[in-house]
């Protein structure tokens, strides 16, 4: 029933295990498990149901402010001298990402669901600004469990998180990061679970979280690809995303999947570089393995244990990547590079040298401004 | 196939009419050796069964001390080979206490099943628990164990409902695992209470022994499961000792075994009791 409808039908996953060819599934804890079927359960009723569609489409009009707009790089064209550049504006958006996508569509269906309290974790403060938000506005507890470190290099998130009724719980477990925040409100939902929602904030987790998430983040790409064939009379050349854990990349990939003449191309942190031991592409320099309840591309050492990933970019800093990211990697639908936190800009000269007359779209997830810290330390510069 | 070793076990706990008591301790927390001395002592203490952790960066379902051990144990280089190297260790001195090997599912499979099961036999491990490896997502890794003759054990937990019991117990052997609390190990307190309808419904249900864990800390808490169930696990209480007394510079060793032999004497007696005052 799940079986792709037509040989090259990317869209068409995942089956109904949650999985993509060999990735994703559901690998967590026998508490959860229970939960994690009825979520299944509960997402796939909500997708088919028109009144919530309705109910997600007007808040994301009035609420977060879509469509977001699609803008012609016209400067940055000229510098280049290549292929017309052209962004999606999701840092546009309400609470200044992509996030907010993703956090509406999931607290309407815990609202479904009867649940009362949301827990969330967050890297750069990005999806927990996002999920405090949305509670804010829906009147829900919020908790956001954030790596200590992240909690010291993103205080201004931090902040705007209490100042929205959110309890931010710094993680000081394992090696403190996105990862551990993510173990921690594991932890949190197989105590509670009666009466909470876990809101994960990208495309990977047991399933249904990717496909949901995607599905909540594809609203980037549909938007993408009809104000391209307004604007432009055709389709992109190529399409171009960051990845942390991948929910802005597989949004903006997804409506785009069965166009052929597309590149998809997804931009990993390669930190110092791959061949250090200090960046986060983990297509690029991982393995496949199980983390976080699912299956898919993994930083991690000869035993199986999982290294910490590392990106000048705080949120991007995971060490896994949504599991249909890596589906899209083996079959090679879609084409992923890393670039170092020197060369950021690599993307930009690649998608340039597609030349003149091509058309790229690139999606800007987020605002900078949670990072202007950590890029005036880098710079040597006090503010 | 070593899995005989748990079914003769819990044989002979019926036939003395008591539960088993089963110790839980992390692999190379805080060092191989110390390890391998705590694993020797234990059956002396009273463990009837083993469980013996293998260190993994991310325990999802583990409470603060184990999460802990964790980390010291990697800390101290251990990995899964050198957790498997502990118990052919073990085993030169103790053929009849059953080993089972507990934690997550990454390490195994970077491993590789087959490659993993194999040497686990080798070994003499008699059963595995993954905690993350739920019976939807277990084939490919309960074909590798069965060939091999180690037991898949699996957790039920207070959220596993009657529709999806069957799915839990099938592939199961060697006994069965009671998650008494939801939450993470070490933290809430299990409710003998609710531990005993649930105990009997899996005992009916799966036709294995049931063991119970997650929520035993005291004496107390250990006698009252085992006037229900077939067997107490404790976990978090002995990896306390383990991290006070490493921190005190005490012989941890000894600090653990006089703890899982209190605890041992609350399990072993726990019916007699309750037959005396009858």
């Amino acid at each position: 029933m799940n079986a792709p409808s037509k040989p090259n039908d990317y869209s068409a996953y995942p089956d109904a295990e949650g999985r993509f060819g060999g990735f994703g599934g559901r690998y967590v804890a026998e508490t959860l498990m229970p939960l994690v079927l009825d979520l299944g359960k509960a997402y796939a009723q909500a997708k088919a149901d028109p009144k919530f569609q309705d109910q997600l489409k007007s808040f994301n009009t009035h609420y977060a402010g879509r469509p977001s707009p699609m803008y012609f790089a016209e400067r940055l064209t000229e510098h280049f001298g290549g292929a017309k550049i052209y962004f999606k504006r999701d840092e546009l958006n309400h609470t200044g990402s992509h996030k907010i996508n993703n956090a509406l569509g999931q607290i309407l269906l815990a609202m479904r669901m009867g649940k009362t309290r949301i827990i969330a974790e967050t890297g750069a403060g990005q999806h927990g600004v996002a999920t405090a938000t949305v509670c804010a506005r829906f009147g829900l507890p919020c908790v956001v469990y954030m790596g200590a470190t992240d909690v010291e290099r993103q205080k201004p998130n931090v902040f705007r998180m209490n100042l929205l009724g959110a309890e931010v719980r710094p993680v000081t477990s394992g090696t403190g990061t996105l990862k551990d925040a993510m173990n921690e409100a594991m932890r949190d939902w197989v105590t509670n679970v009666h009466d909470t929602y876990y809101l994960i904030g990208t495309a990977a987790g047991p399933h249904p979280y990717p496909v949901m998430v995607r599905d909540f983040q594809s609203v980037i790409g549909i938007e993408a690809r009809a104000q391209m064939l307004e604007m432009e009379g055709r389709l992109p050349d190529a399409v171009v995303a960051c990845i942390g854990g991948g929910s802005n990349a597989i949004g903006l990939f997804h409506p785009f999947l069965n166009d052929d003449g597309v590149r998809l191309i997804g931009v990993e942190a390669a930190g110092h570089g791959v061949s250090t031991d200090k960046h986060a592409a983990s297509l690029t320099g991982g393995r496949p393995g199980v983390l976080h309840g699912n299956r898919t591309y993994l930083l991690q050492d000869d035993d199986g244990q999982i290294i910490d990933a590392h990106s000048i970019s705080a949120g991007l800093d995971y060490p896994g990547i949504g599991p249909e990211h890596s589906f899209l990697h083996e079959i090679g639908r879609a084409e992923y590079l890393s670039t170092t936190d020197q060369e950021a800009l690599d993307a930009f000269q690649l998608c340039s040298k597609l030349g003149k007359g091509k058309i790229v779209v690139m999606n800007l997830c987020g605002r900078g401004d949670k990072d202007i810290f950590t890029v005036a330390e880098a710079l040597g510069r006090k503010i | 196939m070593t899995k005989d070793r748990i079914d003769r076990r819990f044989a002979a706990l019926k036939a003395e009419n008591r539960a088993g008591f089963v110790t839980y301790v992390m692999a190379g927390d805080p060092d191989a050796a110390t390890t391998l001395s705590v694993l020797k002592g234990l059956p002396g203490a009273g463990a009837d069964l083993i469980e013996l952790g293998f260190p993994f960066s991310d325990p999802m379902a583990e409470g603060p001390t184990i999460q802990r051990a964790a980390q010291r144990g990697l800390k101290s280089g251990m990995t899964l080979q050198g957790t498997l190297d502990l118990v052919a260790a073990f085993r030169e001195g103790d053929q009849d206490t059953p080993v089972i090997l507990m934690g997550y599912l990454n390490p195994v499979l970077n491993r590789g099943f087959d490659s993993f099961a194999a040497a686990a036999a080798k070994a003499g491990v008699d059963g595995l628990i993954i905690v993350d490896c739920p019976p939807e997502e277990a084939d490919p890794l309960s074909d590798a164990l069965e060939a091999e003759g180690i037991a898949l054990i699996r957790l039920a937990a207070p959220t596993t409902d009657d529709a999806r019991l069957p799915m839990v117990i099938r592939r199961t052997s060697g006994f069965l695992y009671y998650v008494s609390v939801a939450g993470v190990t070490g933290v809430k307190s299990a409710d003998a209470a609710d531990v005993a309808p649930a105990v009997e419904r899996l005992r009916k249900a799966s036709g294995l022994p049931v063991a119970v864990g997650f929520g035993i800390r005291t004496p107390e808490q250990a006698a009252a499961v085992a006037r229900v169930a077939d067997a107490a696990v404790v976990g978090s209480a002995l990896v306390d000792e383990i991290e006070s007394a490493a921190q005190l510079n005490e012989n941890v060793t000894e600090r653990v075994l006089l703890k899982a032999s209190e605890l041992a004497k609350a399990v072993q007696s726990a019916r007699v009791g309750n037959e005396v005052r009858l």
